[in-house]
This record gives C-alpha cells, sequence and structure tokens, in this order.
C-alpha cells in the first residue's frame, strides 16, 4: 500500500496523503476491523444527523444544509461533497456524555443493609468521521469539565478514552457560523487522529489527508492513497481560507468575559426575554452544554434502587431549586444565565470559553435568538452607556 | 468515594427542634474522609434521592454527625430514619472553614438557624485549642426559641462573649429578640484583628458582612457558607452555579471580598 514519496513519521507510517472515494470506503472498514464503532454524519428525517456507519456509502453524499436562526433545511448538491454540510441538530456530545447514563444500583437487604455497585463502564470503543474544528474545540471543552478537574467522571473518560478522531475541515460554513471569531475554526490545528480536507475541481473529487498522532499515520498506512500533491494541498488551503472568509455570524470585537461580567443588569436582558420561550433547546443542541440532573428511582418491591445521571438545562425552573423556591425564578435569569456561563464565566470555571462558534443554538432556536446578535446588542448598550474619553 | 455512596449505619438520634434531627453515622466498613469543619457530604435516603450536608460533628471511626432540616422529600425521609437504619455517604466535599488563616485572631461565630450546624465543628476546633486565638465570639439566631439548636451546648459558648436572639419571642422567653447584628454591639472583638464564619439564611449573611466590613473588619477575613442546589457535588452537573463560582467546589465556604459583588445581583 505504500505510495512512493510517502512523507512518513518517526514510525514509517505516512503522514499526508490523498485519497479518493475509495480511500474514504477503506477508512471506514479499518476502523470497524480494528473494532470501533465508526459515528459519522449521514441524511437522517431531512437532516444531517450523526449515526452508527456501516460504510462510507451512508455519509452525506451531495447534500448540503440551508441554516438561518430558527430555520434548517438539507438540500441537493451537485458536487457530490461530503462534508459541505455544517453542524447538524446533534453533536459528539450525545457519545462522550450521553442523555442517560445510570451510575449505579442499589439494594436493600431483609435487615436494612445497604449494598451500592458502581455501573461498569462500557467496552465501547468509537471512531468520530467528519469532526469539524468547532466540534474538536467542543470535545477538549468538554474534556477540561468532565475529566480535567479533581474528580474525573468514569462514564465520560471511558467513552472518550480511545476515541480515534478523523477531523473534516471546514470548507463551507453555514450562515449561522462564527468560528472564526471564537478562534476555534475552520482549520483543524491539533488534536485529531486524521483530518480530512475535501477538494472537489477539475482535478476530481478526492480528500487530502494528514495524519496527526502515530495512531492516525498507522491507519492511513492501510489506505488506498496517492502521494499528496501540490495541486491538492493548494486547493485544499484555498477552501479553508475561503470558507474562513464566508462566516455567516461573528460576535462583537471586544472582550466577552468582561461583556457578560460587567453588564448584569443591562436593558438587553428584557428585550431576549421576551422573545425567549425557556425551553431548553440551545442547551439540548450545545456542543458544550454539559449539566445534568439526578433521578433516584426504586423498583415496586421497593428494594432495588437505581441512580441516573439525565442531561438537564439551566433553563429549568428546579434547576435552582432551593426549598425556599428557585433561585433564578424568572426567565429573564435563566437566559442570562446561559449566555453569560457560556461566552462569560466559563473562562472563570474552566479556563477556555464554553462557545465555539458552531450556530447550533442559533439555528434550533424556535424563535431565532441569536446569541452573536444578542452579544452585540449588549455590546452596543454598553458602549453607548460608558461616556467616550 | 466521590460517586458512589458509601453505607453508613444511624447510630443514635436526637430530636433538636419540631422539623431538625440531629443523627450519627458509623461506615459499615471502611469510611470516609477526614472531613474539615465546613465541609459536607452528599447524604442518600435509599430510593429517594441525595442531598448535600455539611458535617456538623467528626468523631474517630469515620463516624460522622449532621444535623438536618426536614424541608423537603430526601431530608424528610432522613429525619425519619430510626436508629440501625441505612445511610449512603459520599465526600468529603467542599472548601472548608479557613481556621488557619484565623489563628491570632479574634473569631465572631455568627449563625443563623439550621447555619449553626456547620459552624459547630468550627467551634470545636477553637475550643479544642484556645490559646491559638484571641477572643471567640458565637452569635445565635433563631426565628423563635422553639428553633434553637444544641442548647445543651450553648452555654459552654458563652464565654468570651456568647448570646442568643430570636425574630419572634415565645413561651417566656426572657432572652434578646431581634437580629444577630444588633449582637456585634456587645461582642468582644478589635475589627481589624478578626475573622469572621458566618451561615444562615443568605439575607443574614449579606447583612452581617456588610456590617462587619463596615466595622472595619477586612472583607477577605470574612468567611461565608453558601447554598445553592447541587446535584452531583464533583463540578459536573453545573447546579451550583453562582457566577463564576461552582459552589460545589469553590464553596460552599468563600470569602466576602470575591462574593460581595455576586451576591448583590438578583437571581444571579
Amino acid at each position: 500500500m505504500t505510495g512512493p514519496g510517502d512523507i512518513r513519521a518517526a514510525s514509517g507510517a505516512p503522514t499526508e496523503a490523498v485519497l479518493g472515494r475509495d480511500g474514504l470506503d477503506a477508512l471506514v472498514q479499518v476502523l470497524k476491523r480494528q473494532g470501533r464503532t465508526v459515528v459519522g454524519p449521514t441524511v437522517r428525517d431531512r437532516a444531517v444527523v450523526l449515526a452508527e456507519l456501516d460504510s462510507a456509502d451512508e455519509l452525506p453524499h451531495g447534500w448540503g444544509v440551508e441554516l438561518e436562526a430558527g430555520r434548517y433545511r438539507v438540500r441537493r448538491r451537485t458536487d457530490g461533497a461530503v462534508f459541505a454540510h455544517s453542524a447538524g441538530p446533534q453533536s459528539w456530545k450525545s457519545f462522550l456524555h450521553p442523555p442517560r447514563v445510570r451510575q449505579w444500583t442499589a439494594e436493600r437487604d431483609a435487615d436494612g443493609g445497604l449494598t451500592v455497585r458502581e455501573d461498569e463502564p462500557p467496552g465501547v470503543s468509537y471512531a468520530f468521521l467528519g469532526v469539524r474544528a468547532c466540534d474538536l474545540h467542543a470535545i477538549r471543552i468538554l474534556d477540561r469539565v468532565m475529566i480535567g478537574g479533581k474528580y474525573p467522571d468514569p462514564a465520560y473518560g471511558s467513552r472518550r478514552k480511545g476515541v480515534f478522531l478523523v477531523a473534516a475541515e471546514c470548507t463551507e460554513p453555514g450562515a449561522t457560523c462564527f468560528c472564526v471569531s471564537m478562534g476555534t475554526g475552520p482549520a483543524v490545528d491539533t488534536g485529531y487522529d486524521l483530518a480530512l480536507t475535501e477538494v472537489v475541481d477539475d482535478g476530481g473529487h478526492r480528500f487530502l489527508c494528514r495524519s496527526g498522532s502515530e495512531e492516525g499515520a498507522a491507519v492511513l498506512a492501510e489506505l488506498p492513497r496517492h502521494q499528496a500533491d501540490e495541486v491538492t494541498r493548494t486547493a485544499a488551503a484555498e477552501a479553508v481560507r475561503r470558507a474562513a472568509g464566508n462566516m455567516g455570524r461573528s460576535m462583537p470585537p471586544t472582550d466577552l468575559r468582561a461583556l457578560m461580567r460587567d453588564n448584569l443588569e443591562a436593558d438587553r436582558w428584557d428585550d431576549v426575554t421576551a422573545r425567549c420561550l425557556n425551553c431548553g433547546n440551545c442547551t439540548m443542541v450545545c456542543p458544550t452544554c454539559f449539566c445534568t440532573t439526578t433521578e433516584d428511582v426504586s423498583d415496586l418491591t421497593g428494594d432495588h434502587a437505581e441512580r441516573w445521571r439525565r442531561w438537564d438545562s439551566c433553563y429549568d425552573l428546579d434547576f435552582t431549586l432551593l426549598h425556599g423556591g428557585p433561585v433564578r425564578a424568572s426567565e429573564r435569569s435563566r437566559y442570562r444565565q446561559w449566555l453569560t456561563h457560556k461566552i462569560g464565566t466559563w473562562h472563570d470555571q474552566f479556563g477556555s470559553t464554553g462557545c465555539v462558534g458552531c450556530g447550533r443554538c442559533i439555528v434550533w432556536c424556535p424563535t431565532g435568538i441569536d446569541l452573536t446578535e444578542e452579544a452585540h446588542a449588549l455590546h452596543q448598550e454598553a458602549t453607548r452607556q460608558r461616556p467616550t474619553p | 468515594m466521590t460517586l458512589v455512596p458509601l453505607p453508613h449505619r444511624l447510630m443514635s438520634r436526637h430530636r433538636e427542634t419540631a422539623d431538625t434531627v440531629t443523627f450519627e453515622l458509623e461506615p459499615l466498613s471502611g469510611g470516609l474522609g477526614p472531613f474539615a469543619p465546613g465541609q459536607y457530604a452528599m447524604l442518600y435516603a435509599f430510593g429517594i434521592g441525595e442531598i448535600p450536608v455539611s458535617v456538623c460533628r467528626t468523631a474517630g471511626g469515620g463516624r460522622l454527625t449532621h444535623t438536618v432540616r426536614a424541608v423537603g422529600a430526601v431530608s424528610r425521609k432522613l429525619c425519619d430514619l430510626p436508629t440501625g437504619a441505612s445511610v449512603g455517604v459520599r465526600g468529603p466535599f467542599g472548601t472548608g472553614w479557613n481556621l488557619r488563616a484565623a489563628r491570632g485572631h479574634d473569631l465572631l461565630v455568627v449563625a443563623g438557624g439550621i447555619g449553626l450546624a456547620p459552624l459547630r465543628p468550627l467551634i470545636d476546633s477553637v475550643l479544642a485549642e484556645p490559646a491559638a486565638y484571641g477572643r471567640l465570639n458565637v452569635l445565635v439566631g433563631a426565628r423563635t426559641p422553639g428553633d434553637l439548636l444544641y442548647r445543651t451546648e450553648l452555654p459552654a459558648w458563652r464565654r468570651p462573649f456568647g448570646a442568643v436572639t430570636v425574630d419572634r419571642p415565645a413561651g417566656g422567653w426572657t432572652g434578646r429578640v431581634g437580629v444577630v447584628t444588633a449582637l456585634l454591639d456587645e461582642a468582644l472583638f478589635t475589627p481589624e484583628n478578626t475573622t469572621a464564619f458566618i451561615c444562615g439564611p443568605e439575607v443574614m449573611m449579606r447583612a452581617t458582612a456588610r456590617e462587619l466590613v463596615h466595622r472595619g473588619l477586612p472583607a477577605g477575613r470574612v468567611q461565608l457558607s453558601l447554598e445553592r442546589n447541587m446535584r452531583c457535588a464533583t463540578g459536573h452537573c453545573g447546579h451550583c452555579q453562582l457566577g463564576p463560582l461552582l459552589l460545589c467546589r469553590d464553596g460552599p465556604v468563600v470569602l466576602y471580598d470575591r462574593t460581595e459583588p455576586l451576591l448583590t445581583v438578583r437571581e444571579l
């Protein structure tokens, strides 16, 4: 399988090559042969969703998406591109930090004694295919939250450990994308095993493939491939560069953390509250929103109990419930909590922003609330109030 | 044991007030800890759920004492448990009182209602080593005389200064009536050389902290124990946020200089 002139890693495996359609097919099969569950984008229910793949045939060949605030449509493309769609309704969070996880079970014996058994982590080994730069950053952010602190979460850690990451650089951002202003894309920098950049031009439909790890290079060595050529390299770089210039949205050019911290009583919070349904969709589709609650259940005998963890949302009135009532009783305070946490206090808690600029919260908001628009409005309100020096 | 509760047996229970019970737990094997004063455990009532409860006394063999007020499904169940019942415990979690920073200082311990519970192990520690500190002041507020906790221990905390006040007198109460901050006038402390430890309803803590700073205490020497909803205690569930703080991890004990701006924003 060695191509002449391969650039090689220390192990002797290639670090860069050009794949055709057959290379993509082989990639899925090689990863499956390694015992991995391959998850990637596929068209289902008129959306590009993330699902377990049996073959590369299931990828969204020739599908694109049209995105706007509160609007998502798939559309046919004429160029047969596989990765020319931006973020769908799901994110990799669904696999690394599933919506429901049983944490432990407990039995009560006849004399009232208690036995608690921790659930074994699943033995799943994932390969994620087609991870955008923004979502690669989202995974890193989740890593810091779930396994980067004093108490690493075993359920997340076991799923995350050994994930094989095939990134796909973004060449066609959606109208709701703003990764450039969050510094998270569209190019992928580090933290992948293989990175693909799709090129469709007179030279054909192909993928520039780079390895970012020894494991990635080893997989690349098993794929049918061509030596990376300058024309493909240039075309790939140009496609990503063009994507950077095609962002549909941007954040205001200011310190967002300070903007959130210093404007907790801005009038704009009332304005957005008039539009916000407090439905929590933005928290469900966000690739980094990690909040959960616990559910304790018991069976009819009353002697068997289970602890489940499920996704929760800061928009839920119960989220801050104390015995005197909820701390954040008003809808205004709950939208404010979401946004100020996402792009403000996340820095204090976990050392980075919680937003990667994927735009999912804008697309899937039933009333089309756009956090970039809200940030711009808060920035303008703050600027108006600040006397010019 | 941070994720899975360790079974403990309820060794003894004592009804403090109409709705509040103090019980002692002993691990069936091994044990958690050590718990520092101000830290908390997650207490699990079988099949019902789990709540954060500060430790109110520790003893050898991993024994833990907790005071619980029945206000919700889990706390009601815990308060009703008979001797011998099983309780799941996780911990220790959170920041404790920083008593080391208070060595050589006059101490102000200000409690409101059930807020006295997390302060009791702090008082224990001070009384075990009185020479290390200046004057100990214990200021206790309760809604009514019937709501006073640890009644048999209160007399021992009277010197150098200790006092109790209630919001609503009843049953022949001849003691003080009014807010706990009113006791500050009689307390024995030199503001610039004093550390304060406060736990109670948030409105009481805000008022007390503000008053202490007004009297010359550095805000960084005012320690508060805050309360928020906590589901996991390990920094993963997001429920206990107060602005930049995850109170399960960065609290419950926090310094007033950092939290003053957060406590003045409604519904933060």
